[in-house]
């Protein structure tokens, strides 16, 4: 009569190994591309050439000719379906193909649909369309002029290029502190276009059965259920005969949430030939055409007392959101939760202005590893807070020091309306001060300094609200963020458990069975995890913005919960005694005064199928439905130690060391991995992941040759540290953890660049922060801004 | 470039199975000789280049990524005739050749005249290059190839090949070769013939470097801007020339 | 064997030139008619059904795609498939055994050095030729020979250290 050992069985705080790494690494996952269907075809998509254009014509003929060609979409095939625009994930509309206009360079324009892929690029290439050229918008400035053309012609009563303004906070309040302010820091920031560029490209295969009227689409979505709902309403088809499959998935970061019209292209088309008809971007089309995420400018101050204390924020922020509004994000906000800002400094008052704008870039807006714009929010704050510090003359680590929210504080109200849960922020920078010997530092960087070097340190400390909802507040098109599991024991005492996530590398195959072990004590083995699948999986809202562990997760322990609840009365039938003589412990249940009479978790498995008490319903499955009462808040606090070569601008790493307290862990090297991932992308948004466009709207950075990400060579080594503050509203005390690192990361690398170059003048170089604008700083002793056009010899 | 549709070739002759050009070789006068199959990979391993040829060694692991280099040629880098490509720097410095063959036969150009425009050579539609030729050095070779790369495999913002021969202190004959800085590689000549009748100093090496940079002729782009770039150019023509010195120091 | 039939499409059996090559995948000679615009990648995919090798890019970045040939990595997409025939090519299936797994296999999920699993047979590749070629390599070299495969996911701090588990196993193993 032992009790089950949890770390044994694979249950909380085990670093099981993966379940699925099984499949993966032999080369047999299954992502969309490796699955065949009969009779399947395959789509290619035209995309215009031009950022702005009146399409005057689009011949076809030749395409159509061409032998293996089967159909061929335009935006005139769509519009006569009523198809030939779509509504975005913000209210908006987005042209599905191009009728009227295009309005950024990689639009979608036509599609073919061919035997093979190669014949269907040939006949793209045979497609003639004559463009007439139109004037060509590319940045915020540009879009609000007087007399800008207007993008979105098509939308009636849009007389300009504004999506939206939108504020919140207390204006008066906030200008009252400014009028006392000792200080008031300003500084004007470009968070630059990026691009998620997950290794697998999107993809889809359309199989509309006309016999049985069943849809059946295998998608690269990190969102089943809510594509599902889309599609519904989209084609008008009944939700029951929408069947929506995602596979394996090679890495979503947010670029696989919106509804793209590769996607609603090749399930016409599928209907109309009645074959299955597979689409698979390829590079260029992904990363010109989907999901780019970030490109919001903004102005920032700070209303400072001499001895360090911040009054007040003001934040005025315009995102330029290429040519649809398109953004994945919970309705009521429409920047995002970009006034998360500041949520870990004890601030009384706070304002923020935003104002969205129509460009000729493409549409996206998603929240590319980051809950809603948080990654924005937490770059603008942290590179606010050292140029604060600058201006006082204080350190920057004892600045954030004395404006964080203290540990007895919570939880905390943040001026934006945000109520934050637990944290020991103090004690998590102290560990990184620690880690990376931060006196010692300062001395070295002195001493090299008198030798002509340039030694820098950054500090990025941030709280952020991860796993939306609660449903009063968050919603994606008006459907409440809540989450789901479904937990089936077969008599046998195995399980399957479903959830309404979706994951794409986070490893939900291993971490939800170690949370069914926890709670009910069957070893993680035993227990099987599918997701994906719309018509087995609970309705859910997939996986993205961290919400996982703290939604889905949660659900787990929920319906896990449920579960024991009933197996207790199972075991209080099997023993013979009342339900409330029997105790629980890890796998088994037992009489109270007589410890060693119990059964386990398994035998009640067996008698709810077998021997179950009169009048229970027979049978041991249940569902969890799991409305969060609030986000989560892990904090995490980045430390980042660089030289810079003044010779050539050129910057590297010497240290990066990371505390991260999310809260319980589930599986600490899931955990660490996901940290090191999003340091990297970190590294990559400050140091070469950049999107931009020339003054005619082509895009610079259409492929891997020009957009950059890291390889293992320069990406720096990672020193992981950890605080554990339990979340008190979770279940199992966990919080959010995919995206803290990619969030908080960038700031650290580019305050330590600044940290460099303290004394020059330079208050701000945009990212990335490319060796040629570090010389430029240093040479000029001026800001170095990256909005686009790029600067070329051109202009 | 074929999958990107950039270029829709009718007819493509493969190569790859012509026997005995995978070579390279260093022939009794210091001769590099380097056959039209022979790998990047090859020369980044060579224990050859690393002893004898320096520029060219330097070079070898700086060329696209480690996978690449083991499908790619230096001879086919050179062909391609990319401005950003790096071994036509490395071979213009070095004053190298390529050996054409074609129906009418064989002949040698000079690699700095191979090239007249971003992807275009002198080459004839019926002519494959087989063998590229660094010649004998005019005493000790010495040199280097430095590149300003954002991440490995990235395009050369700017690269500079600098191959100096000295006999003693002298230096006999020295060539500059810069990547990515004009709509083909340059050899900043200028530079180089400053070089040369003397021993490299450090007065020397500053007017080489600003000579050399005033060869580029780079534009404003993404990676830069032109003056930035030029800047680079006399940074790594000094740095390259300034390590020469050391190591020449160390060594005595 | 051989198929019976494959179908093409009304015209085009006349225009398109086809070659019929030979390769030798994973030890097992295998042929095929191919037109010669065909890359390897999609020959191995789409005509051995060998899905394990993956394309993520267009431009000979990503690395997704490599396979050994002839015992050196290489992008299988940036080579045509008729340039394999006569050649020897190993792909992630030819690791090892349906039972077995090789120790860099063993490797990359003990140290947590995947996630989405979409980079992962291109970066065992990688590492396999490393390991070939040098037993027990250093974190510089490591780091170094899978410069040419990008990863999204990890952050390559536990790519290398499968690596290095992989070289001690393989040690181990004599």
């Amino acid at each position: 009569m032992t009790a089950v050992d949890e770390i044994k069985i694979g249950g909380m705080g085990a670093s099981r190994r993966r379940v699925e790494d099984n499949r993966f690494i032999r080369g047999k996952g299954n992502y969309v591309d490796d699955i065949v269907l009969p009779g399947m075809l395959h789509m290619e998509i035209l995309r215009s050439p031009l950022a702005h254009a009146r399409i005057k014509s689009i011949d076809a003929s030749k395409a159509w000719a061409m032998p293996g060609v089967r159909l061929v979409l335009t935006g005139e095939t769509m519009a006569a379906r009523n198809l030939a625009w779509m509504p975005t994930l913000s209210y908006d509309t987005q042209a599905v193909l191009a009728t009227d206009k295009v309005r950024f360079q990689g639009q979608e324009v036509a599609c073919v649909i061919a035997d093979d892929p190669y014949i269907a690029k040939d006949a793209c290439e045979a497609i003639v369309v004559d463009y007439e050229p139109l004037p060509v918008i590319v940045n915020p400035t540009q879009s609000l002029a007087e007399g800008a053309p207007l993008i979105r012609d098509d939308k009636e009563n849009q007389s300009n290029n504004v999506v939206y303004d939108w504020e919140v906070g207390d204006k008066d309040g906030t200008d009252r502190v400014f009028d006392q302010a000792d200080v008031i820091s300003k500084i004007d920031l470009h968070y630059p276009r990026s691009h998620p560029a997950p290794i697998e490209c999107c993809g889809s295969i359309a199989d509309f059965n006309r016999a049985t009227s069943k849809l059946t689409v295998y998608m690269t979505t990190q969102a089943p259920h809510i594509i599902r709902a889309a599609v519904a309403l989209v084609a008008e088809l009944p939700e029951q005969m929408i069947r929506i499959i995602s596979p394996d998935i090679g890495g979503g970061f947010g670029n696989k949430v919106p509804v793209y019209p590769g996607y609603v292209a090749s399930i016409l088309a599928s209907i109309l030939l009645e074959r299955p008809v597979k689409w698979i971007e390829d590079r260029t089309g992904n990363l010109i055409s989907t999901g780019f995420a970030r490109d919001i400018y903004l102005h920032g101050e700070l209303a400072l007392r001499k001895d360090g204390r911040i009054l007040g924020v003001r934040m005025k922020a315009t995102a330029d959101h290429g040519a649809f509004f398109s953004d994945a994000q919970p309705s009521k906000f429409k920047i995002g939760l970009m006034h998360s800002a500041f949520a870990c400094y004890d601030i009384p008052n706070a304002h923020l202005e935003a104002r969205g704008v129509y460009t000729n870039k493409a549409p996206g807006g998603v929240a590319y590893r980051c809950s809603f714009r948080v990654t924005e929010a937490m770059f603008f704050q942290e590179r606010m807070v050292q140029a604060a510090a600058d201006d006082l003359g204080m350190d920057q680590a004892e600045f954030r020091r004395i404006n964080f929210v203290r540990d007895d504080d919570f939880p905390h109200r943040t001026p934006w309306g945000f109520l934050t849960d637990s944290g020991q922020y103090g004690k998590c920078l102290d560990v990184g001060l620690e880690a990376i010997g931060y006196e010692e530092f300062l001395k070295e960087k002195e001493e090299a300094a008198k030798r002509g070097r340039l030694l820098g340190i950054g500090i990025s400390t941030m709280t952020e609200p991860l796993g939306a909802g609660n449903s009063r507040e968050y919603d994606i098109l008006g459907i409440k963020m809540f989450d789901s599991a479904e937990l089936k024991i077969h008599m046998t005492g195995k399980a399957l458990l479903r959830t309404g996530a979706k994951t794409q590398g986070q490893g939900h195959e291993t971490t939800w069975a170690q949370i069914v072990a926890h709670e009910l004590g069957l070893p993680a083995e035993d227990i099987l995890v599918e997701e994906g699948d719309t018509d087995t999986a609970p309705f859910g809202m997939g996986t993205y913005a961290s919400r996982s562990t703290p939604v889905a997760g949660a659900a787990v322990a929920m319906v896990s919960r449920k579960i024991r609840a009933k197996a207790r009365k199972i075991a209080a039938h099997l023993l013979e005694i009342s339900e409330e003589d029997v105790e629980w412990e890890l796998g088994r249940f037992y009489v109270r005064s007589q410890p060693d009479r119990g059964v386990t978790i398994q035998e009640c498995a067996m008698a709810a199928y077998s021997n179950m008490p009169d009048g229970m319903e027979p049978g041991l499955e249940n569902v969890a439905y799991y409305d969060p009462p609030n986000l989560t808040w892990p904090f995490a606090c980045y430390i980042v130690t660089v030289e810079v070569d003044p010779e050539t601008g050129v910057w590297d790493v010497l240290r990066l060391v990371a505390v991260d307290d999310c809260g319980v862990r589930i599986n600490p090297m899931i955990v660490e991995g996901q940290i090191m991932g999003g340091l990297t992308e970190a590294y990559a948004m400050a140091n070469m992941q950049f999107i931009t466009f020339d003054e005619h709207g082509n895009c610079i950075g259409s492929n891997f040759t020009d957009y950059l990400l890291p390889t293992a060579w320069e990406t720096p080594g990672i020193e992981l540290h950890e605080v554990e503050t339990p979340c008190p509203h979770h279940p199992i005390g966990a919080k959010g953890i995919g995206e803290c690192a990619a969030v908080g990361g960038p700031a650290a690398f580019v305050n330590a660049v600044m940290d460099a170059l303290k004394g020059t003048g330079v208050r701000n170089i945009d990212m990335p922060v490319f060796p040629d604008r570090v010389y430029e700083a240093l040479q000029t002793g001026q800001d170095v801004s990256g909005a686009p056009p790029v600067r070329t010899d051109e202009t | 470039m074929i999958k990107l549709r950039f270029a829709s070739p009718e007819m493509l002759v493969d190569i790859n199975e012509i026997p005995d050009l995978g070579y390279h070789r260093i022939d009794a006068d210091g001769s590099v000789h380097v056959g039209a199959l022979c790998r990047h990979a090859d020369l980044e391993r060579s224990s050859l280049l690393a002893t004898r040829q320096p520029t060219m060694a330097a070079a070898a692991p700086l060329v696209a990524d480690p996978i690449v280099r083991n499908r790619g040629t230096l001879v086919g880098s050179l062909c391609h005739a990319d401005p950003q490509g790096d071994w036509a720097s490395v071979m213009v410095s070095l004053d190298g050749l390529v050996v054409a063959q074609g129906p009418r036969g064989r002949r040698t150009i000079a690699v700095k005249e191979l090239v007249h425009g971003p992807f275009q050579t002198t080459l004839a539609y019926d002519e494959v290059v087989v063998e590229a030729i660094a010649p004998a050095p005019k005493g000790a070779p010495a040199g280097g190839y430095l590149k300003l790369e954002r991440r490995v495999g990235d395009f050369a913002t700017v690269g500079v090949a600098v191959s100096v021969d000295r006999t003693g202190d002298e230096v006999t004959r020295a060539g500059i070769g810069l990547t990515g800085v004009g709509g083909s590689t340059i050899s900043a000549d200028d530079a180089a013939q400053l070089l040369v009748g003397g021993p490299l100093t450090s007065d020397a090496i500053g007017e080489a470097a600003a000579l050399a940079a005033q060869a580029a002729q780079p534009r404003t782009d993404h990676r830069g801007s032109a003056s930035y770039k030029r800047h680079l150019v006399s940074v790594f023509t000094s740095r390259i020339l300034t390590g020469l010195i050391r190591s020449q120091e160390e060594a005595a | 064997m051989t198929s019976l039939f494959q179908e093409v499409s009304p015209g085009a059996a006349e225009e398109t030139p086809t070659r019929q090559i030979t390769v030798t995948v994973n030890g097992e000679s295998r042929t095929a008619v191919v037109e010669p615009r065909l890359v390897l990648a999609h020959l191995l995919r789409n005509g051995l059904n060998m899905t394990g090798t993956h394309t993520g890019c267009d431009t000979s970045n990503c690395g997704a795609c490599t396979v050994l040939f002839d015992g050196k990595p290489v992008k299988s997409c940036t080579m045509f498939a008729v340039q394999a025939d006569g050649h020897e090519v190993m792909t992630v299936e030819g690791l090892a055994g349906p039972s077995e797994l090789h120790a860099i296999q063993e490797g990359f999920k003990e140290e947590h050095g995947l996630q989405c699993g979409f980079c992962t047979p291109g970066m065992m590749m990688a590492s396999k030729a490393l390991l070939d070629e040098n037993p027990s390599p250093s974190e510089d070299e490591i780091r170094w020979a899978l410069s040419g495969n990008l990863c999204r996911c990890t952050g390559y701090q536990n790519i290398v250290k499968a690596v290095m588990w992989a070289a001690r196993k393989l040690e181990d193993q004599g």
